[in-house]
């Protein structure tokens, strides 16, 4: 473990803005693409179970 | 022989790969929690501090997988687009529209993070040196391939048009490689390479590994999920959607 | 107006836009390909005159002198060296005996005025332990060359 304490790591030797911003963008960009194809995929399987219901 | 060409045909037809793709899903989704979990537990716990630029490279265990990925994903957009052209399978067309997005947000987040890792190192967020400006045209050709392709309502029309794009701008994949062999550069060489041993200690290299796969399986599952949604936005009238839909 | 019209505008607006940002990016690379010039391509001439451009190389050892925010250091490739003058911050990993990438224009003196100065640093990442290491086995090396 390279931490003495929780403080330490979150300053990041005072890249903290650097090393946040960047791994904050990844883990948003990548929680954000699931979640819109989940809401895509429900989107469809609506659109088809009132197509179903027209019939 | 036969028998295997009759296989993959069979899976290449989007009424059969739809559900194989459903099953594919869960195993490459937790595979790529689980090797992010881990890579980030190297990368930011346990790595070592880097003698010449602090804890300010740990940028490096996200910057690397995101640009690998973004010229890969292209590259794997190419193969498929070949293929479609060759084949005229509906899949190939389907596969290589459900990369782009992925592969722009790789992009996207490439020069993000080079960009916060530039301005404290070199002391400029950007420049306009052969590695970074290849980077930025990757970036603008995904933007254009899921541009051309939502501009033309026929999917066939879109996706020859996309695949024609996608095989032209390949090019570009390799100048981005080797921009830092070919050309003075602000950007430093390859740690990792094929031609040398790597340049870093091993248990940095091992979380930017561990970290690359996850990015590897992350992007199957996501192109599998966005795969799923085109064929069945582009068949809802097919008997096979219905049959499969509802499961 | 027809859709089929419509598209075909669409998609000739989007090419359009394409080819436009293609163009400046080229063009943008084209006289950026030479990102910088070494002080031995600055001694044979190939620098630009009377215009702005780049300059790369090591930081000479021993080299660097401060006076306030202006700084005065050497440019070197190991076989020429150019004297650079710079006022204002230099990155965090400006150090003598590292990579550095200056802009700015030459004086007829020979010296360059920079107006940025940025820091090329290498591929290799390592604890300090293992960097100190290598260190000493450089110069054991050198020594032992001697």
């Amino acid at each position: 473990m390279q931490w003495n304490n929780w403080n330490d790591f979150l300053h990041m030797g005072g890249y903290a803005v650097y090393v946040w911003g960047s791994f904050g963008a990844c883990a948003l960009g990548m929680l954000l693409e699931p979640w819109l194809l989940k809401r895509r995929r429900h989107a469809i399987l609506a659109r088809l179970s009132g197509q179903e219901n027209v019939q | 022989m036969s028998h295997s060409l009759v296989n993959w045909f069979k899976y290449a037809s989007p009424a059969s790969f739809y559900p194989l793709a459903g099953r594919l899903i869960p195993y490459f989704a937790s595979a790529a929690a689980v090797l992010g979990a881990i890579g980030l537990w190297i990368g930011l716990l346990f790595a070592p501090t880097d003698a010449q630029q602090g804890e300010g490279y740990r940028i490096i265990f996200v910057h690397v997988p995101a640009s690998w990925m973004s010229m890969f994903v292209y590259c794997i957009m190419a193969f498929w687009s070949a293929l479609g052209l060759a084949f005229k399978t509906r899949l190939s067309g389907m596969m290589t529209a459900a990369l782009a997005p992925t592969g722009a947000l790789f992009a996207f987040l490439s020069l993000w993070t080079g960009a916060l890792w530039g301005k404290p190192m070199w002391g400029a967020w950007w420049v306009w040196d052969a590695r970074l400006t290849s980077q930025l045209i990757l970036f603008f050709l995904y933007l254009g391939f899921i541009a051309l392709q939502s501009a033309i309502d026929d999917p066939r029309r879109a996706d020859k048009a996309g695949a024609l794009l996608a095989l032209v701008g390949v090019i570009n994949v390799p100048i981005i490689y080797f921009s830092v062999q070919w050309w003075n550069t602000l950007h430093q060489g390859a740690s990792v390479s094929m031609t040398k041993a790597p340049s870093m200690a091993h248990t940095m290299l091992a979380g930017m590994l561990v970290m690359a796969l996850a990015f590897w399986a992350y992007t199957i599952a996501i192109a599998l999920m966005r795969v799923r949604c085109i064929m069945l936005e582009r068949e809802l009238s097919s008997e096979w959607v219905k049959r499969n839909a509802t499961e | 107006m027809k859709s089929r019209h419509k598209r075909l505008l669409l998609i000739m607006g989007g090419v359009a836009v394409l080819g436009v940002a293609a163009m400046l990016v080229l063009n943008a690379f084209r006289s950026n390909l030479v990102f910088f010039y070494t002080p031995t391509q600055i001694a044979k001439g190939e620098a630009p005159n009377n215009k702005a451009f780049r300059i790369g190389g090591l930081v000479k050892a021993g080299s660097l002198t401060r006076d306030g925010l202006t700084a005065h250091f050497i440019v070197t490739d190991t076989s020429r060296e150019t004297p650079v003058i710079y006022t204002g911050i230099l990155p965090d990993l400006f150090k003598e005996g590292r990579g550095v990438v200056a802009q700015g224009k030459l004086q007829a003196q020979g010296q360059f005025v920079a107006t940025e100065v940025l820091a090329k640093h290498d591929e290799n990442y390592m604890p300090p332990e293992a960097k100190d290491a290598v260190d000493q086995a450089q110069k054991a090396a050198r020594t032992l060359k001697q």
